[in-house]
């Protein structure tokens, strides 16, 4: 099937190339941090971890999200969702890859990557998130391929791979739990010690990623000539609505025990993203501007899928409104959460965290990256899609 | 420790539940049962702890050494050029490179403020001692380390004696180790480290960039015998005691017995192997 991307018009090959650059500079740009060190980025021992955990806990998230489709259509038989799941399946696998690549950008011995295979240690949570995520990737490739491939020669699916399709929905959940758990078991980093990280993490999920998917259905409509159906579309939005929603009110319930318990290690660190931290005379504020963007385009995108002229009657508002709240939840928890959680530092100090040119442009990279195998995995689904139609 | 775990309790606001546990582990230690047995190891914090771990953390002990430290906070008030002596001493004896740049930073002990190391002890209108003094941090050699719960490598390891080590040839450099530890003690090598080490000392190896570490106790030291090279630094000030909790007849124990001690962020169910005398 892959001759399928090997065929497009200009827009697409520009598209690809258009990625490529960015991936080039990327490979360059690690190339330099894989001989120098970890130095090269703006981490430090006090915040040990930047932006390439953070997009990694991201990209977990926009994963799992892809279930939001998968769960209706194999569970409830939501016949409207049959076109569509292929794209949910394709992009839990980018953006697995996309959290896999980050994951060994910010290894500090990449190549001694196997050992947390050569040496399992059950007791640690990034074990088990290494093996969520190397299962779901493999359950989503094994699905999409085999579905992908029954539909080609227009005969029912094998019923073996049903089997594989529902484990990969309880999977879906445990990937972005488990993630969840690398932080929220942690002793003293009090921002993160919290029961309702796991499910704040899943409801930002299912709120971000099938946003992303939207989108994508509504580019796939304009420049691939794909229609992935108006009554899919407008289910998705009310599963975004509702994902949204319930993670505004996880968020809200961490403002509520913090500020009223008044507990210094439990508002702290809210208080640093949100209205900046006053320490020694100084105010350390340098995530506030992300944190009320969060906020900021949560209320436009909410209000743009909500309102019923700007969600039913125009794609190009929809499209903005998912954009806005994928936006938004990005710099809740690709942001916000895990640099956040640094703040401040188990000796009661305070270092904020600049990503250097050089990090930035490695994130960058990968991000085109995934998005580029996005886009071959799209152009097959979509080539096999039009050759069943013709 | 009576008096310590019953305040801690107290402190902690743990439930009457936990307080039985306490005192059961109390209780044991009063019947003289297993006298040698540390008592921070059992008792408080047990019911956050994985059964399997409560396991190990219990059993461990009774036959076998727990190496830990007692500070003297008021030593290095009378002499405030003993800070920098142990820094210095342990940076010899350890390779610890020192970078120009404080984003590159690698330590293993240091001098901090009362309060950064014991941030939960607030007080409105500060002594002088607490304003001005400092004390020294170093690796807590926890008896129940959030560290070697999080590797996922086993790079980081507690030894059977106590003392959490690491092997550098394993780690993987994923820094989780550094995001578990509640008392900031894990330095990352963000560069190559060997260009920026004044002294080096060939008996101790040095590491390789992408790896984490920590003050190791001095284990190679104490293996053949020696103090460690900080304790050494103390001279005969007693600054800084290092011996084996376990054993009832050691100096530490006798210290933790004579002196009220206190233990950073006990709260967290660590147990730490390090105390300070203040
Ligand atoms: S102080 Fe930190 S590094 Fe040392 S044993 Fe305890 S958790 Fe580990
Ligand atoms: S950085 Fe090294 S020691 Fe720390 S958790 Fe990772 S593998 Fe273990
Ligand atoms: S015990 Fe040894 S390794 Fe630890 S701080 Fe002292 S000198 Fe350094």
């Amino acid at each position: 099937m892959f001759e399928k991307a090997l065929k497009g018009n200009n827009y697409y090959w520009m598209w690809l190339a258009f990625l490529g650059f960015f991936v080039g500079i990327a490979v360059i740009c690690y190339l330099r941090q894989y001989f120098y060190g970890l130095g090269l980025t703006g981490m430090s021992r006090d915040v040990s971890w930047g932006l390439y955990i953070s997009q990694f806990t991201f990209l977990v998230g926009v994963a799992a999200g892809g279930v939001m489709l998968v769960l209706p259509y194999y569970i409830h038989n939501y016949k409207a969702f049959g076109k569509i799941t292929i794209l949910g399946e394709f992009l839990a696998i980018s953006a697995l890859l996309m959290c896999l690549m980050f994951i060994m950008a910010d290894l500090g011995q990449p190549l001694r990557g196997l050992n947390v295979l050569l040496h399992p240690t059950p007791n640690s949570m990034l074990f088990w998130d290494m093996c969520v995520l190397w299962g779901y990737l493999l359950l989503n490739a094994l699905c999409g391929w085999v579905i992908l491939t029954a539909e080609r020669k227009q005969v029912a699916p094998p019923k073996w791979i049903y089997f594989f399709v529902y484990i990969s929905i309880p999977f879906a959940f445990s990937i972005h739990t488990v993630t969840a758990m690398l932080y929220c078991g942690l002793p003293g980093r009090h921002f993160w010690l919290s029961a309702i990280i796991a499910p704040r993490f899943l409801a930002s999920a299912f709120a971000a990623g099938p946003a992303l998917i939207v989108i994508m259905a509504l580019i796939l409509k304009r420049v691939a000539n794909f229609d992935a159906g108006k009554q899919a579309i407008d289910k998705m939005v009310t599963i975004i609505i509702y994902a949204a929603i319930a993670n505004m009110f996880f968020v809200g319930l961490e403002f509520f025990v913090g500020y009223y318990s008044n507990i210094p290690g439990h508002y702290h660190t809210l208080q640093y993203l949100f209205f900046g931290l006053e320490h020694h005379g100084h105010v350390y504020n340098n995530l506030v501007p992300f944190m009320w963007g969060f906020l900021i385009l949560f209320v436009i995108g909410f209000f743009l899928i909500c309102n019923p002229q700007t969600r039913r009657n125009n794609d190009l508002w929809l499209g903005i409104g998912c954009a806005s709240i994928f936006l938004s939840f990005w710099l809740d928890k690709g942001i916000g959460f895990v640099l956040g959680g640094f703040v401040p530092t188990p000796l009661e100090e305070i270092t904020e965290y600049y990503p250097t040119a050089n990090e930035l442009f490695i994130t960058i990279g990968i991000w085109a990256a995934g998005f580029f195998i996005l886009t071959i995995l799209y152009k097959i689904a979509i080539g096999v899609e039009h050759e069943v139609e013709a | 420790m009576d008096k310590k775990r019953r305040d801690f309790l107290k402190v902690a606001g743990i439930s009457t539940l936990a307080g039985l546990g306490g005192t059961a582990v109390v209780d044991r230690l009063v019947s003289g049962t297993h006298p040698s047995v540390a008592n921070a190891s059992g008792g408080h914090g047990e019911e956050h702890a994985a059964p399997k771990e409560e396991h190990a953390v219990q059993e461990a002990p009774k036959t076998g050494k727990r190496y830990g430290m007692v500070i003297d906070v008021k030593k290095f008030q009378e002499d405030p050029a003993l800070g920098e002596r142990i820094s210095r001493a342990c940076i010899q004896a350890h390779n610890i490179p020192e970078f120009p740049e404080k984003k590159d930073e690698i330590k293993w002990i240091w001098m901090t403020g009362y309060e950064n190391a014991f941030p939960e002890k607030s007080t409105l209108y500060k002594d002088e001692t607490t304003e001005e003094h400092q004390v020294p941090v170093l690796c807590n050699h926890c008896d129940n380390p959030p560290c070697v719960r999080a590797c996922p490598t086993k790079a980081t390891f507690k030894n059977k004696d106590g003392i959490v080590i690491m092997d550098f040839h394993r780690c993987i450099g994923c820094r989780f180790c550094m995001a578990a530890c509640p008392y900031g003690m894990r330095s990352f090598n963000w560069r190559n480290p060997r260009d920026f080490i004044t002294e080096v000392n060939r008996d101790f190896p040095s590491r390789m960039r992408g790896v984490v570490e920590k003050c190791n106790f001095c284990a190679e030291r104490i293996g053949v015998g020696q103090k460690p090279a900080c304790v050494e630094a103390c001279g005969d000030t007693g600054a800084m005691v290092f011996g084996d909790l376990n054993d009832p007849e050691s100096e530490v124990r006798k210290l933790l017995k004579e002196n009220y001690t206190i233990q950073r962020r006990p709260s967290l169910g660590t147990h730490p192997s390090v105390f300070y005398i203040v």
